[in-house]
């Protein structure tokens, strides 16, 4: 049997401070710790480190005993799809031009919800590169090329 | 008088006819996402801040402020008409409101809610101006320890008073702390947590933490579990209350503007909490409490303007102290910032038509608020009928661009990607991200004013004790955290969140 501890909030969001406070600490050891008097660079991040560190582990042994489960759907094609547009974004942008990165974007985007329908994207992508475009470009004037590298 | 003057000379800054167009942008955009569920202020206000980097700051924060108390108004209409709560501040009003609103007293209950948030409003305008300057005068005799303690309070007590668990948001302030220190440190000049990556050198973007977390990361959240959304029918609005909505109402107003405005200088505490307790109050006093939940004025007209008047008093200690007292707060610092305007009592010496322009301007926008809500209410509710899945893309759309637009850098479109995820696992383990953005804005001013207190004090921390006004300011943070930690408070707070 899956241990209840597996799938509860508190038990995970301490991993996730003591990881991130204990990460801080073991790369802030590079950096000149200094006296009280006067603080070197890896003095402060080492303080916090150690406090995250002991927070993750209170929430860790809290998680242990707690009944508080991660709740609702988590929509895996979102995660990954949202975040994988926005990069292409920044792919296309600086070598295929403004308009294409966008249009990936948009589209890319809308692909990451369950309610994808072909058509209605393909529209709604075109209606929002163009208004992007007339806002972005030709109102606020920002400089980037329409298209490049063609 | 000096406050009379101050204020005209501030009418006179907020009437350029560049800030009545910037104004009027910001409370529209802010009505319109109020009305929309699904976006908030926060991401707002994150995503569009980029696009007022080339205006001047005066016009750039009246912008982003008419988006945030634009908000609040937008909020309450679909709360009563659709039940529907746009912003969390507005879930009390769905109580009520909608009640009026199946009633066919709709008209009467968005008009009250106007009129009480605009009365809020002026009153909250006033106190900022009035508070203000005395408040920016001690403010200035604020040694490096005065100004660490204070900023340790104010971080304490936004994650206890904010709603949600109290522990993991103490520690996501740390995470924001932590995250404030990327990047190179001013004094000796070693590059920490940059993992040699060279954009990493000049710390990460301000903006990049917004929109990752509060835009991306509530998207894939929000894809995960979709809202239902429900379907209605919107009939033509009688707007006019009577004589005797108007009676029932002006004890509701005015003590929901004093709840709201005591709430509003704390820091941490939501709208929310604001609109909830002006509503208990009200419920308390009433006659025949029993009309409650039925439909009752006073419970449209105390939690609205109390609502109303918590955001505009949440500008107190942000543009006196330097302080933001909520996420949204901690983005208007942060958009002070990057205009290159050093937040704190100075301000107001140094940049007088940024302070009283940006005051007036709320007073204004509060008036275009009323006149934009409540003839156009139709068209606020036709808004609802966008569905979401063609939202988001927009929304992701208006991120990408502003990000980019900060620097040119595809590599912090990148990290905002990871800014996204990062968010959504937070949500996801129920850490709240606000009190994070609050450390990250506050987390190099920290360090530096720890970093001078102990050098004046040649390494001695008792210095933090001996000043006393330090000294408060300790005695309180530990005060804070002792009551809110009690048991008893504890339990009551869970009430009041679940």
């Amino acid at each position: 049997m899956r241990p209840a501890f597996l799938d509860s909030k508190d038990f995970w969001a301490g991993v996730m401070f003591a990881a991130t406070g204990g990460a801080a600490v073991f790369m802030a050891r590079a950096y000149p710790f200094g006296t009280t008097l006067r603080m070197g660079p890896g003095y402060f991040p080492i303080v916090l480190g150690a406090l995250l560190v002991l927070f993750g582990l209170w929430f860790m042994a809290k998680g242990l005993r707690s009944q508080k489960r991660i709740e609702g759907v988590w929509s895996l094609r979102a995660l990954i799809v949202l975040p994988l547009s926005l990069v292409l974004f920044g792919v296309l942008v600086e070598r295929a031009g403004f308009v294409p990165a966008l249009a990936v974007l948009i589209f890319g985007s809308a692909a990451a919800g369950n309610e994808f329908r072909f058509g209605e994207v393909a529209v709604a992508t075109a209606v929002l590169t163009a208004l992007c475009v007339a806002l972005f470009i030709w109102g606020l004037g920002l400089p980037y090329p329409l298209l490049a590298g063609f | 008088m000096e406050l009379f003057n101050n204020l005209i000379f501030g009418l006179s800054v907020a009437v350029s006819l560049q800030n009545l167009v910037y104004c009027f942008i910001g409370v529209f955009v802010g009505t319109l996402i109020g009305v929309l569920p699904g976006i908030g202020p926060l991401a707002t206000i994150a995503m569009l801040m980029p696009l007022t980097f080339s205006v001047g700051p005066v016009a750039a924060l009246i912008m982003l402020a008419g988006i945030y108390y634009g908000a609040q108004y937008g909020g309450s209409t679909t709360a009563i008409l659709v039940n529907l709560p746009g912003e969390t501040s507005a879930v009390v009003t769905c109580i009520d409101g909608y009640q009026m609103a199946r009633q066919g007293r709709a008209g009467p209950a968005l008009a009250i809610a106007a009129i009480g948030s605009f009365f809020a409003g002026t009153v909250g305008t006033l106190l900022i101006a009035l508070a203000g300057p005395p408040l920016a005068e001690v403010a200035l005799k604020f040694g490096a320890p005065e100004y660490f303690a204070l900023m340790l309070m104010g971080l304490v007590a936004a994650a206890v008073l904010a709603q949600g668990d109290m522990a993991k948001s103490l520690a996501m302030v740390a995470m924001g702390l932590l995250l404030g220190i990327v990047g190179t440190d001013v004094n000796s000049g070693v590059p920490r947590f940059s993992f040699g990556i060279n954009e990493l050198i000049d710390g990460i973007g301000f903006v990049v933490i917004a929109v990752g977390v509060f835009a991306v990361g509530e998207i894939i959240a929000n894809l995960g579990d979709p809202a239902e959304r429900q379907v209605f029918t919107s009939q033509a609005i009688n707007l006019f209350p009577t004589r005797e909505d108007l009676k029932a109402s002006f004890g509701p107003i005015l003590r929901g503007t004093g709840i709201g405005a005591f709430f509003g200088v704390l820091p941490g505490t939501g709208p929310a909490i604001a609109s909830l307790s002006s509503y208990l109050v009200e419920k308390k006093l009433a006659a025949d409490p029993s009309r409650f939940g039925r439909g009752a004025i006073e419970g449209v007209a105390g939690p609205e303007s109390a609502n109303n008047a918590d955001a505009q008093c949440k500008f107190i200690p942000m543009l006196t102290l330097g302080l933001p007292a909520s996420g949204v707060m901690a983005l208007m610092l942060g958009a002070l910032t990057i205009h290159g305007i050093q937040p704190g009592p100075e301000v107001m010496n140094q940049r007088p038509e940024l302070f009283w322009g940006l005051i007036a301007s709320m007073w204004i926008g509060n008036l275009m608020l009323v006149v934009l809500n409540l003839p156009l209410v139709g068209l606020w509710v036709k808004m609802l009928k966008v569905p979401y899945r063609l939202l988001f893309p927009a929304i992701m759309a208006f991120s990408a661009i502003g990000i980019y637009s900060v620097n040119n850098s595809a590599f912090e479109l990148y990290l905002t990607a990871v800014f996204g995820v990062i968010g959504f696992v937070w949500m996801k383990l129920g850490c709240s991200p606000a009190p994070m953005l609050l450390g990250f804005v506050l987390g190099p001013m920290m360090e530096e004013n720890l970093r001078r207190a102990l050098l004046m004090s040649r390494g001695d921390p008792s210095v933090f004790l001996s000043r006393p006004i330090s000294l408060t300011f300790l005695i309180a943070t530990v005060a804070i955290l002792t009551v809110m930690a009690a048991p008893a408070v504890r339990r009551r707070r869970g009430d009041i969140a679940g």
